[in-house]
């Protein structure tokens, strides 16, 4: 008999708990900020270097507050899947309600999510997605980085006139928004500046791992060097296949390949090839370096671009927080977790998006930051050449 | 001239995986009647047991050719007991079950191993070492290969001519034709269908083991979603070659191989899977038993 009261007492004492647990005391006011990006998959650096750029520019907030608040950053997966950056933008949006978004890195991603920001009036700050389209999405959508048409120009240049080249064959992700425009765009300027592109564009789909007829075909083509703006564990694949090949000549690139990975991956094959970047990490700028100290103490290893550009894109999104409070502290408030789904949150991210929208000569880490009225920033390109498996600055590139 | 004599030794190195992959299908299916959608996944953690075997021996640091059979032979018996482990926890309940049963519980585990390895191995793919440097070899004329592709095609070979021995020649795989044969018959002429069974499934994951190391080798990036798409590919170059038949399916996943090759190399990219999925339509409408499979009325 006992025992069976002792059984009711605790499925009673549980059931109290959970109901409990459920009801919980009024949360404190805070600002909720959302980040999304590859954390595994296909391209997890992406994801992983922009999560810990963010992660950076968090821990220096005095106190971890702004405006009297503190700040919390919702970090989302979505395994480098476009459909996946959908699904979980729409749940920082809706579940988290944050009132600023940073990611992607993959443009095809970027575009895919931005539209769920635009229509919730949700600042969405891309720190790396080059891809022309995507602040296309709307009014809301920044980024932090130069665009495809830049880059693309950058090392069709570089191609033409650095190194002399005049046959330039092109192996592109067929499925990859950055990929295409990217190979197209260079492909125009390397025409415009007296080269040729042999043969058709050679293309594969991102994730395959085998690359080797289409560098069959690309052999017999005889080119001087091969065009792949894809990402980077395709990008060391591709040079690995190659060199069994007997393919010798460079292999160019853009801010894809940027990666700790893609020396790891491709090895000795990658000795001679170039690709474009958002800084060298040998620049001795001073801002630069004290990037580089801190976040390799806080994380034991080396940033790369992307992990700078995340960096600056959350340190941007934080200043414009501040001036919006110092500006207008009301409008401010709207921020704050407890103003979610109200006109004064409505209000308060249009102000903030005005701010942002008027960025003007930010001293960021990986240059000086000024957006036009694409709310696109202008910055210079590095290109790095790979030499003895490091990665060493060559040029810089002014727009 | 030179281009297509490179995408044919480029074919014939991917057919020869896919021959080994469809060897382990042909076999079981030859045996039970069963299709092991599993089989992909099987390859699958080949290539991860011979990652972790290589870690182990550090033969991406120091590669010399004994790590690297060793490597080889750690895969295998490591899927070797993998596969008899599936046969017994998963298949040989639902023997005599409804044929459905058996095919639903192979897609039950090849999901398994396919989100269990997620857990377990991570979702990031990993990159195998290079367990044997990679040299280029002319063979003159524009052509060349690579002493990994010839590799490929040694070990692919040499698996296969053993197999064939084993089962033409040996009193065990005597009584895998009789037990593919009759089964009945075969239990009443005192063969062991049960372990007959066990050992067919023991023998057709040390090939795919075989093959996921070689491809390794070969495109070194390995994740636990890489044997969805090519274990498919070997069923149906099964299929092509006639399921059921040994040398057949060698045919089949050669077939396989250079076609896909010649549609990346000369039509377009984005045909490369489709290509094996035509080939299936066009072998089941055109014979359905497969290349070199016999024609059976089958007894209702």
């Amino acid at each position: 008999m006992t025992s069976r009261i002792r059984w009711f007492a605790s499925c009673a004492l549980v059931l109290a708990l959970a109901i409990g647990g459920c009801s919980g005391q009024k949360k404190a006011d805070e600002i909720v900020i959302g980040e999304y990006g590859s954390l595994t998959g296909n391209d997890a650096t992406f994801g992983q270097s922009t999560k810990e750029g963010v992660e950076l520019a968090l821990s220096e907030l005095p106190e971890g507050k702004l405006g009297g608040l503190p700040v919390r950053c919702v970090v989302e997966d979505d395994r480098g899947l476009p459909e996946e950056a959908v699904t979980v933008v729409k749940k920082l949006v809706s579940q988290d309600q944050v009132c600023a978004v940073i990611g992607e890195v993959a443009s095809s991603r970027s575009i895919a999510a931005a539209p769920v920001c635009q229509e919730a009036g949700v600042l969405m700050i891309s720190p790396s997605s080059t891809n022309f389209k995507v602040t296309q999405q709307g009014d809301y959508i920044f980024r932090m980085c130069f665009i495809d048409d830049f880059q693309g120009t950058v090392m069709a240049k570089f191609a033409a006139l650095n190194l002399k080249l005049t046959k330039v064959a092109i192996l592109e992700d067929a499925r990859n928004d950055y990929s295409v425009g990217l190979a197209d765009i260079f492909a125009k300027a390397f025409v415009s500046l007296g080269g040729t592109i042999p043969g058709k564009v050679q293309a594969y789909n991102a994730g395959d791992t085998d690359f080797r007829s289409q560098l069959t075909a690309i052999k017999a083509m005889n080119p001087q060097a091969i065009w792949c703006p894809g990402y980077y564990t395709e990008a060391g694949l591709i040079a690995r296949q190659a060199r069994e090949l007997g393919i010798k000549v460079p292999l160019l690139g853009g801010d894809g390949w940027e990666s700790e990975k893609l020396l790891e991956i491709g090895g000795e094959a990658l000795n001679g090839c170039y690709y474009s970047n958002h800084y060298a990490a040998d620049n001795p700028d001073p801002r630069l370096q004290a990037f580089l100290t801190s976040y390799k103490a806080k994380f034991g290893k080396e940033s790369d671009a992307i992990g700078g550009l995340a960096y600056d894109a959350a340190k941007v999104l934080f200043q414009s927080m501040q001036t919006l409070q110092t500006l207008d502290a009301a409008a401010f408030a709207g921020l704050g977790s407890s103003k979610a789904g109200t006109p004064a949150r409505r209000e308060a991210t249009k102000k903030l998006r005005d701010i942002v929208a008027g960025l003007k000569d930010y001293p960021g880490v990986t240059g000086v930051i000024t957006l036009d009225s694409n709310r696109n920033a202008t910055k210079p390109a590095v290109v790095l050449e790979i030499k003895d498996g490091k990665k060493v600055y060559n040029t810089t590139v002014n727009p | 001239m030179s281009e297509f004599l490179q995408q044919l030794v480029n074919g014939l190195t991917s057919g020869s995986v896919y021959a080994l992959i469809a060897l382990g299908y042909t076999m079981v299916y030859g045996i039970l009647r069963l299709i092991n959608f599993a089989h992909g996944d099987v390859y699958m953690l080949g290539a991860f047991f011979g990652l972790f075997a290589a870690r182990a021996l550090h033969a991406g640091v120091d590669p010399n050719p004994v790590k690297a059979l060793a490597v080889l032979l750690v895969a295998m018996a490591g899927c070797g007991i993998a596969g008899v482990i599936i046969e017994r926890c998963a298949y040989k309940p639902v023997r005599r079950s409804p044929r459905l049963s058996a095919l639903i519980t192979a897609i039950g585990v090849s999901l398994l191993l396919e989100n269990g390895g997620r857990v377990v191995f991570g979702a990031d793919p990993k990159f195998f070492p290079q367990i044997i440097p990679s040299r280029i070899i002319s063979l003159g004329g524009g052509v060349s290969i690579s002493n990994q592709q010839i590799i490929i095609l040694g070990v692919s070979l040499t698996l296969m001519i053993l197999l064939r021995l084993l089962v033409k020649h040996t009193r065990v795989g005597k009584a895998m034709q009789a037990v593919s044969w009759n089964p009945t018959a075969a239990a009443l002429m005192g063969i062991s269908v049960d372990r007959i069974i066990t050992f067919t499934f023991m023998i057709g994951s040390m090939l795919a083991a075989a093959a996921g190391v070689l491809v390794a080798l070969k495109d070194p990036k390995i994740e636990p979603y890489m044997g969805m798409l090519p274990g498919l590919k070997a069923f149906v170059a099964a299929v092509l070659g006639g399921i059921g038949n040994i040398p057949g399916a060698v045919l089949g996943g050669l077939v396989m191989g250079i076609a896909e090759v010649m549609v990346v190399g000369y039509v377009s990219p984005t045909y490369r899977d489709a290509i094996a999925f035509v080939l299936l339509i066009v072998i089941l409408l055109v014979r359905p038993a497969g290349i070199l499979g016999r024609n059976t009325t089958e007894k209702v």
